[in-house]
């Protein structure tokens, strides 16, 4: 008996196939790599250069209240999504009968289609005037609390009107995926649950949302990085000032990075670029540290993802 | 079913193949023959004339190039709205023939080289632009209210909060004021239209206003942010007592304010903002082919608003290229002439230039060879 291995057959169609998939995978990570090389090489001209005028304490002082509104309107903005993403999940997968369902599928990845700049504008125009009275008896009844205290902005073009446009901005995708895992559960534990004498409710707090957890997390992590970089919507809605506020129903409120960005670059020259640059260099490494703790939260539960 | 197929094949093939061929595409190639016969009663332009510059005068310049292309079918004008840094940078590279600024050439940059221009000589300016810019606000059944500059100062720097406070009340005795708090909206972006506000904010209330002609708006003075002019717009629209500055072409049917001029209450309008640039004096030590102006924001000459935007033309005195100069004499000609300034009025609101400006304005373009 010899234990010749026979070798693979591998015909013309197998070598193509392999070397494009392979650079397609190198291409990802050679645009990851330039874009990452010009944010570097943008950004060294504003540290280096003559002082510039709009960072005249520094650039720390400079970024530090454009990374706090980011992060702040991205987490209220996921604070208001992530419910709603859930429940209309939940009602999709296990409530609702089957037609109804795909309806409601259709009309939420619909939302997904609507330009961002068609939601500042409806932004301005519609929400913030229809929120108005509901910020000033916010304010009235609750401005004991720090985040409904201040002087109520006229307009209602506040941090929190711009939480509830990210929230409906980011709603699409993690509806879209929590859904499909939702309807990834095994079958076997739902019906063991239901067998044991579980009403619907209990079922679902027992077998669906235990499993769909890192499911929901990575979702979650996948809306945080669409707000952290939303850009028109800010720009247009949110009446800002270059100061650290908690308070969501003022006129002064912190910009984001990205809105700054489109906001300031039209009439910058020169440093100052290279200054709005290198604030596009800290939105993409908060990104990237908000990604990586995604992983690693999913990675612990990693025999029910299927992004390792 | 194969033939029809072939044939539909070849007719879209050739169709696309003889439209290559269509007799409007060599027109520009042709060198510009006028300056071989001035003997000729009617001139033909030809060629291609690029500039680029502000943005303020983008709507202008889009009615002011169909108005001239029509005149002289054989010309193509390009102007690229970069902003007016961006623009003078390209002047000065040579990229371009002529160019539109917000502010007029700096002392530092009238040092450096014009590539565009014949070695040693200068490049002209004059206004071109004059946008003023309304003071606009929301209030129920008041269209004008009568404030002087500290009280304007007072209201964006928020000092003065209610809209029933006495400084506004005693110059508008027959309006009834409510009591209602002051929503003061200001540009969140950077713009030329809040340089020249805060310009005259600084000159008229330098001691409420005190940070000077700005173009990002600092946080401690409050207010609401708006992007771009209509941000403003639909901000001051949308809110009840709420106050804005806007390019006047913009404003609408909304309130507006007319400020103190001497002992008077102007309002804005075309004839108004035209008399400030001819009531304020030029720039010290410039050449005469140079109208850089110094806007005076406290002009007491009656009729005149001071708050409004200008933007400058430039190009060179003398060009390298000959054809050029043809081409931008005849350019600036048109913009500077009653007809073109009325023509960008019409689209773009802005105000026409003066008789008396058009004339020295002339007296440049025809020394450019």
């Amino acid at each position: 008996m010899t234990d010749i291995k026979p070798k693979a057959v591998r015909r013309l169609g197998d070598v193509v196939f392999a070397n494009l998939a392979f650079f397609a995978g190198v291409s990802i990570l050679a645009t990851l790599a330039t874009v990452a090389a010009f944010l570097f090489a943008q950004s060294v001209p504003a540290f280096t250069g003559p002082p510039i005028d709009a960072a005249s304490d520094g650039f720390l002082s400079y970024v530090i209240p454009f990374v706090f509104g980011t992060v702040y309107a991205s987490l209220i903005g996921l604070a208001i999504a992530t419910p709603l993403a859930v429940g209309i999940a939940l009602y999709i997968s296990h409530f609702a009968n089957r037609r109804f369902a795909q309806v409601l599928g259709y009309a939420v990845d619909l939302l997904a289609a609507i330009p961002s700049v068609v939601y500042g504008l409806w932004g301005i125009l519609v929400l913030a005037p229809f929120l108005s009275p509901t910020f000033n008896w916010l304010n009235e009844n609750l401005g004991w609390i720090p985040m409904f205290a201040g002087q109520v902005s006229a307009t209602g073009r506040t941090m929190l009107t711009v939480g509830i446009v990210l929230a409906i901005m980011v709603l699409p995708i993690m509806a879209a995926l929590i859904r499909e895992i939702f309807l990834q559960t095994p079958r076997l534990h739902e019906e063991a649950a239901l067998a044991l004498g579980a009403t619907r409710w209990e079922m679902i707090k027992m077998a669906v949302l235990p499993f769909g957890r890192p499911g929901i997390i990575s979702a979650a992590m996948l809306g945080l990085g669409r707000a952290l970089g939303e850009t028109m919507a800010v720009a247009m809605v949110l009446s800002p000032a270059a100061v650290v506020s908690f308070a969501v129903l003022t006129s002064t409120n912190s910009n984001t990075i990205a809105a700054n960005i489109a906001l300031q670059f039209p009439e910058a020259g020169g440093n100052y670029t290279n200054l709005l640059i290198a604030t596009g260099l800290v939105l993409f490494a908060i990104t990237m540290v908000v990604n990586m703790f995604a992983r690693w939260v999913i990675s612990r539960r990693a025999e029910f993802s299927g992004a390792n | 079913m194969n033939n029809i197929l072939k044939l539909g094949a070849l007719a879209a093939v050739s169709t696309l193949v003889l439209a290559g061929c269509a007799a409007n595409e060599d027109v520009a190639e042709t060198p510009t023959s006028a300056a071989e016969t001035p003997t000729e009663a009617v001139v033909e332009l030809a060629g291609t004339l690029n500039g680029s510059g502000a943005s303020s005068m983008a709507a202008g310049q889009e009615a002011w190039i169909a108005g001239f292309q029509i005149a002289n079918p054989g010309v193509t004008v390009n102007y690229d709205p970069t902003g007016s840094g961006t623009g003078r940078a390209q002047f000065m590279t040579g990229a371009t023939s002529f160019t539109g600024s917000d502010s007029y050439w700096k002392d530092e940059e009238l040092l450096e080289a014009f590539p565009s221009c014949v070695a040693g000589t200068m490049p002209w300016e004059f206004p071109i632009w004059i946008s003023p810019i309304a003071v606009i606000f929301n209030l129920d059944g008041v269209s004008s209210l009568n404030m002087d500059g500290a009280t304007v100062a007072g209201i964006f720097a928020g000092e003065i909060t209610m809209w029933n406070d006495a400084a506004i009340a005693a110059v508008n005795p027959d309006v009834a004021l409510p009591d209602l708090a002051i929503t003061a909206v200001h540009r969140s972006d950077e713009s030329g239209t809040s340089k020249n506000f805060t310009d005259y904010l600084s000159a008229v209330a330098g001691d409420t206003w005190t940070v000077g002609a700005i173009e990002a708006w600092p946080a401690e003075f409050g207010g609401e942010g708006a992007k771009g002019t209509s941000g403003v717009v639909s901000a001051v629209t949308g809110g009840n007592g709420t106050i804005g500055y806007a390019d006047a072409s913009r404003a609408g049917d909304l309130g507006t304010v007319a400020v103190k001029v001497g002992t008077d209450y102007v309002s804005y309008s075309a004839e108004a903002a035209a008399a400030v640039v001819d009531a304020s004096p030029l720039v010290e030590g410039r050449e005469s082919y140079d109208l850089a102006t110094n806007i005076d924001r406290n002009t007491t000459a009656s009729g005149a608003y001071p708050i409004v935007l200008v933007s400058y033309l430039m190009g060179c005195n003398d060009y390298m290229d000959d054809a050029q100069a043809e081409l931008v004499r005849a350019w600036a000609s048109y913009l500077v002439s009653e007809e073109g300034q009325n023509a960008a009025a019409a689209t773009a609101g802005n105000a026409p230039i003066s008789a008396g400006l058009r004339a020295k304005a002339q007296v440049i373009i025809d020394a450019i060879k």
